[in-house]
């Protein structure tokens, strides 16, 4: 029998195929699957939920303008980052996120921990029109979130997201409706139900205008709500020192 | 792959073997420096296997002889960095507000300080240089909606104002007149136009109906005068100074739909230590009391 060689390999290039398929592989199934089943990787925290509807409306939004693009939402475990930011990001946070949106671009300034920095009125202004507050900023204004939010089907997309793994309960995939509407109107019937299906979530009417539900409405309940969902009073950082 | 012992005449170097119409390729050996600095590298990434966190297993990774870890060091960094100012840091924990301002060198840390976190946490809404915007107020002059002592200001700073996830918040509640139609849309012009002439931008005349609604809605927090109250948060009408603005439909709007500006609060986010640097620095900046 002929000797294998390199030449042999060379010269044959469904075998070349195959080998390189192997050898790359072995890269992957080392760096990555171990992610999907160690679990360490996610610290374990309280108070973590999944997005209320409005606040994932508000997601969408945040996605579909491409905020990402200029705003990261990741504290990385820096001095600096954590003095300017607050707590460096924790795994858990995101971990509802599809997809996450921690980006690698600080054009403006990280968002990871928006929620609760600015009132809803300071977002509104700024997000229709930056300069107005911030004479030096250079973010484009979004006056046309005031329109109405329009929604398809909001109770398919809390089971899309179940289906990936948003641990979306029954209750809350069938009050989803109610519940989108509720959240921007104190006064309306299903006002409490939201806090109680969504711990901390906050209702109140975002954008200034109880009329409709805008998508500002929307947007300023993701923002609002951004890093605020962990109880630090009980993480356990020297458990979780990666 | 090398087949052939063949040596190139000119060069001196093994050829592979291979040959195109009588043209050898030369099988020129890599150079020395870069191949033992491959082998550097590769020792290299042993070494670092072993000392810091590296490989996966079935049940967490390796965690490396030198105990490493991202956010243990940072833990590590921010403690050196306290440890560098702890005597003033401990001092000023320690202190009164006016204590701090009495004591020159305390005095100009905290400023320095409250100056840093400012540029951090406050200059989006206050402005770069305390200068405000519209609906956030001024901070270098001296028209304080809620007082201007330290104490006043550490307060604001601490718990905010109106912002309900803090139970200590300064809170009040100026009524939507228009929307919630306690005033009809002609009564709210003739109270603009009276208020207008509070501060002077139009003659006062004092038996106006505008004047009686002043009088029956607005004077038990902005006073008769229109002079304002801190306990309220209610601003001076009779000044030149307008959150908002200064012209009708402006002011028409204030009362319509009012106001009730809201201010996050800062003790859940900041340390003591850096709100009291931040309330000396923000009473030190022209208009504290």
């Amino acid at each position: 029998m002929k000797k294998f060689s390199h030449k042999t390999i060379e010269k044959n290039s469904g075998l070349l195929l195959v080998l390189s398929l192997i050898v790359v592989s072995i890269g992957g199934i080392i760096e990555i699957a171990p992610l999907f089943y160690l679990e360490n990787t996610i610290e374990k925290v309280k108070g973590m939920r999944p997005y209320s509807p409005l606040e994932l409306m508000g997601a969408n939004i945040y996605k579909r303008e491409g905020c990402t693009l200029c705003h990261s939402q990741m504290i990385r475990p820096f001095r600096d980052e954590v003095e300017r930011y607050g707590h460096y990001s924790l795994a858990a946070e995101s971990m509802y996120d599809h997809p996450f949106v921690w980006g690698s671009k600080r054009t403006g300034p990280d968002l990871a921990r928006v929620g609760g920095r600015y009132s809803d009125e300071w977002h509104r202004e700024h997000l229709k029109a930056p300069r107005s507050l911030v004479p030096e900023s250079i973010m484009p204004g979004y006056p046309f979130l005031m329109e109405p939010l329009k929604v398809y089907d909001i109770k398919a997309h809390l089971k899309a997201l179940r289906i990936v793994g948003v641990p979306y309960s029954d209750e809350q995939i069938e009050n989803a409706e109610v519940d989108l509407k509720s959240q921007s109107d104190p006064d309306s019937d299903g006002a409490e139900d939201v806090i109680s299906r969504y711990p901390k979530a906050l209702v109140r009417n975002f954008d200034g205008d109880l009329s409709t539900l805008s998508e500002m409405d929307a947007l300023i309940a993701y923002l609002q709500v951004l890093g605020t969902l962990v109880d630090f009073s009980t993480y356990d950082a020297k458990a979780n020192l990666r | 792959m090398t087949n052939s012992n063949e040596i190139d005449e000119i060069s001196g170097t093994n050829t592979t073997g291979h040959e195109w119409d009588g043209i050898r390729e030369l099988d020129t050996p890599m150079p020395r420096w870069w191949l033992y600095t491959f082998y550097i590298t590769i020792i290299w990434a042993i070494g670092y296997s072993i000392l810091y966190p590296a490989i996966p297993l079935l049940s967490g990774n390796t965690k490396g002889t030198l105990g490493y870890s991202s956010r243990g060091e940072l833990a590590d960094s921010i403690t050196a960095a306290q440890q560098g100012q702890s005597q003033l840091r401990a001092k000023i924990t320690a202190s009164s507000l006016q204590d701090i301002k009495a004591d020159p060198q305390l005095f100009s840390y905290a400023k320095a300080g409250g100056q840093a976190a400012f540029k951090v946490n406050c200059v989006q809404c206050h402005g770069s240089g305390a200068e405000g915007a519209k609906g956030n107020p001024n901070l270098n002059d001296d028209d304080w909606l809620w007082g201007g002592s330290l104490d006043a200001i550490y307060q604001t700073i601490s718990h905010g104002i109106r912002f309900e996830q803090d139970d200590d918040t300064r809170t009040s509640e100026m009524p939507a007149f228009g929307r919630d139609e306690m005033l009809e849309p002609a009564q709210i012009d003739q109270l603009t136009t009276f208020v207008m002439s509070l501060a002077g931008k139009e003659q006062q005349d004092t038996s106006s109906t505008g004047a009686k609604l002043f009088k029956d809605n607005c004077a038990s927090c902005h006073g008769d005068k229109g002079a304002g109250n801190r306990d309220f948060g209610a601003p001076s009408l009779a000044d030149q100074i307008w959150l908002y603005g200064a012209d009708k439909a402006t002011i028409v709007q204030s009362i319509h739909n009012s106001r009730n500006g809201v201010m996050p609060a800062w003790s859940h986010r900041l340390d003591e230590l850096t709100i009291k640097q931040l309330a000396i620095y923000v009473h030190s900046l022209g208009g504290g009391e």
